[in-house]
């Protein structure tokens, strides 16, 4: 057998890497809070706007893709036929 | 003058020795070219060089300024990158075409006139083309011909466009075009089919997964970059660029989250990213202009290393599909780790490649006050990263365990991506030396607090919506299945067209056939055989009706009076005389 890493084998580790990264979410959150702000648009300078935005991005973006599928969604030999 | 010579020529000439060469010689040949290249670059001074008259007109193959400075140094680098993960093919084809078509980028990046940019133009996808036929599989044959056939048609408007704008202004030479009258609109076309531009960017899509292994590493690279730097040069600040950018920023990622071939997804994330270069040369500013290019800098090395990693996955196992793959990282940490460099740099995480080019265009959207594209920008760059950020390696190297175990791929392979990790980091951590090769000053500090903070809240709680969504089961499962784009139209919509042509052809055909085979062919068989029956049936149709009537059918000489066959002879001669005086005269 040979050498094969697996430390995402164990749940455990799966969950330390899961907090860490709830934790560095976190982090981001309140050093948003002491950080001088200058954008451009007047919504750039709203606390934690950029965490807000990510995220709805990202959840909108799953339920238009699931959206799209329904659609454009077709056999793999479609275009054989 | 200067001692230098096209950088397209050392590609293009070099290409052809490359089968007089073989083994280690080869290889070293081929690796020597680029930097040959590199070494000719770095000599060339800035100004116009290499002016051949041809006919009226003078063929510029060197115009040399900074904005294709910066072109030549990547497609070099990148040439050079691509044919070390190359290296172990043992196929000159190629080889071959990868040289000529990197060749033919340099071409277009140093043209200066109309003529030797159409030919190059025409190389670049003559030559790409043998990089998805040399797959040899039916459907990498298949998917060439129309990428080639898309190409075609592409540059027959290009061409079109040319002609139109040359008689227009009498010259062949061009620098800026802009939006003004038909033929700058079918240049426009041309370049933005090159640029994979919405709705004509469904060859790459169909075609880069397609590709060879080496191969979809310089197509990933060469051809819409090119089309990057030409809209550069010749449309830039055209408002209809900075709208047409922005949606091919948002429309691929939909796509690229429900692909199931990870070198589509790739494909699909490589308009995403050409569509931040098209905004930003739309935007036109200097910083606008210094973003897009800069950008397709980083773009051409991270995309690369991307495209190399779920290459080696694909050349170690066989497999490129999500459905197939899986827990990879446990056989092939050094690729996973390189993927992921990758991965970080296309998303524009802080310290690396990405980060310092793509918000300079981000930026001078702001500056331009253009909110709804800022916004769909920002929603991009957090797409992105859920796609071709976490997707990408997530799908390939963990979730789920495909209990496939395989090992690195070659040594050349590894240090591809490694030399591509390499310069994805360094450029991220000290942008210095491509800010300076840039067309214009830099104006621009990227690490700033809020700019670092706010990246890294938008991709984090993006990444915080994909753990979300897999841990609650929500996220659009893998499946075996494609997805319809814009090239349905071309190709299921071909099938109508031969379907229409056929029904109407087939149809003149047929009558065709009846008329001309059957009918005609017959009757005057028929009447040749014995050409005055014809005539007697006739006769006997009119006249002897109540003969018919009254008793048997009397013989054929003695029911036609003599006089009747002497006015057909007669008839017969006039004809035969006017025929013969027709003929003759």
């Amino acid at each position: 057998m040979k050498r094969e890493l697996k430390i995402f084998d164990k749940p455990r580790n799966v969950q330390r890497f899961l907090y860490s990264f709830y934790i560095v979410l976190l982090a981001l959150l309140v050093v948003d809070l002491f950080i001088p702000k200058h954008g451009h648009f007047p919504w750039e300078g709203a606390p934690q706007f950029f965490a807000v935005y990510g995220f709805i991005s990202c959840v909108s973006l799953i339920f238009v893709a699931k959206l799209l599928r329904r659609i454009v969604r077709r056999d793999e030999d479609y275009y054989d036929k | 003058m200067i001692n230098s010579v096209p950088p397209a020529a050392i590609f293009i000439i070099g290409a052809f020795f490359i089968p007089f060469f073989k083994g280690k010689t080869k290889s070293a040949f081929m690796l020597l070219l680029p930097i040959l290249g590199f070494m000719n670059l770095i000599h060339m001074t800035a100004g116009t060089h290499w002016v051949v008259s041809f006919l009226n007109y003078s063929i510029i193959f060197g115009r040399v300024d900074k904005l294709s400075m910066v072109f030549g140094y990547i497609f070099t680098l990148v040439s050079f990158i691509g044919i070390l993960y190359a290296i172990h093919v043992k196929d000159d084809i190629q080889h071959v075409t990868a040289f000529l078509y990197a060749g033919s980028a340099l071409g277009v990046t140093f043209a200066g006139d109309f003529i030797s940019l159409y030919i190059f133009w025409e190389l670049l996808a003559i030559s790409s083309v043998f990089l998805i036929w040399s797959r040899r599989t039916q459907k990498a044959l298949d998917a060439g011909y129309r990428y080639i056939l898309v190409h075609v048609v592409g540059g027959l408007v290009l061409l079109a466009g040319i002609l139109i704008h040359v008689s227009n202004t009498g010259t062949i030479e061009f620098d800026y075009i802009g939006l003004s009258g038909l033929g700058s609109w079918l240049i426009l076309i041309g370049f933005a089919l090159n640029a994979a531009i919405f709705p004509l960017h469904p060859w790459l899509t169909d075609a880069y997964p397609e590709a060879t292994i080496t191969g979809a590493v310089f197509m990933s690279a060469l051809t819409t970059k090119s089309a990057v730097y030409i809209l550069a040069r010749t449309f830039p600040g055209t408002e209809l660029l900075i709208w047409f950018g922005a949606f091919m920023t948002a429309f691929p990622i939909f796509y690229a989250v429900i692909a199931n071939d990870i070198r589509r997804v790739l494909a699909y994330s490589l308009i995403n990213q050409v569509g931040f270069m098209v905004c930003g040369i739309g935007i036109g500013t200097q910083m606008a202009i210094n973003g897009a290019v800069s950008h397709a800098f980083c773009h051409i090395i991270y995309k690369a290393l991307l495209f190399m990693s779920a290459g080696s996955v694909l050349y170690m196992t066989g497999k490129i599909r999500c459905t197939d793959l899986g827990g990879l990282y446990k056989t092939m940490p050094i690729t996973a780790v390189f993927c992921i460099i990758g991965a970080a740099s296309i998303s524009a995480f802080p310290l690396f490649s990405g980060f310092v080019s793509k918000s300079m265009i981000i930026t001078a959207s702001a500056t331009e006050n253009l909110a709804i594209i800022w916004l769909v920008l920002q929603f991009a760059s957090a797409g992105v990263f859920h796609h071709a950020g976490i997707k990408v390696p997530f799908f390939m190297f963990f979730g789920e365990d495909s209990g496939i175990r395989t090992k690195e791929p070659p040594l050349n392979m590894l240090l591809a991506m490694g030399i591509a990790a390499f310069l994805c980091i360094f450029i991220g951590v000290y942008p210095a030396p491509l800010y300076q090769i840039l067309p214009y000053a830099v104006d621009y500090i990227p690490y700033t607090a809020p700019h670092v903070v706010g990246q890294l809240q938008l991709l984090m709680f993006g990444a915080l919506a994909f753990i979300l969504l897999i841990l609650s089961g929500y996220y659009p499962a893998e499946l075996r299945a494609i997805n319809l784009d814009t090239d349905w139209f071309y190709r299921k919509g071909s099938r109508f067209l031969v379907y229409v042509f056929t029904g109407i052809a087939n149809g003149i055909a047929m009558v065709c056939e009846h008329i001309f085979i059957k009918r005609l062919p017959e009757g005057l068989a028929a009447f040749c055989k014995k050409p005055m029956t014809i005539f007697v049936e006739a006769y006997r149709k009119i006249e002897g009706k109540k003969d018919r009537a009254s008793g048997p059918e009397p013989e054929l000489a003695t029911t036609i009076p003599i006089g009747v066959s002497v006015v057909f002879a007669v008839g017969f001669l006039v004809i035969l005389a006017f025929v013969f005086t027709m003929l003759f005269k």
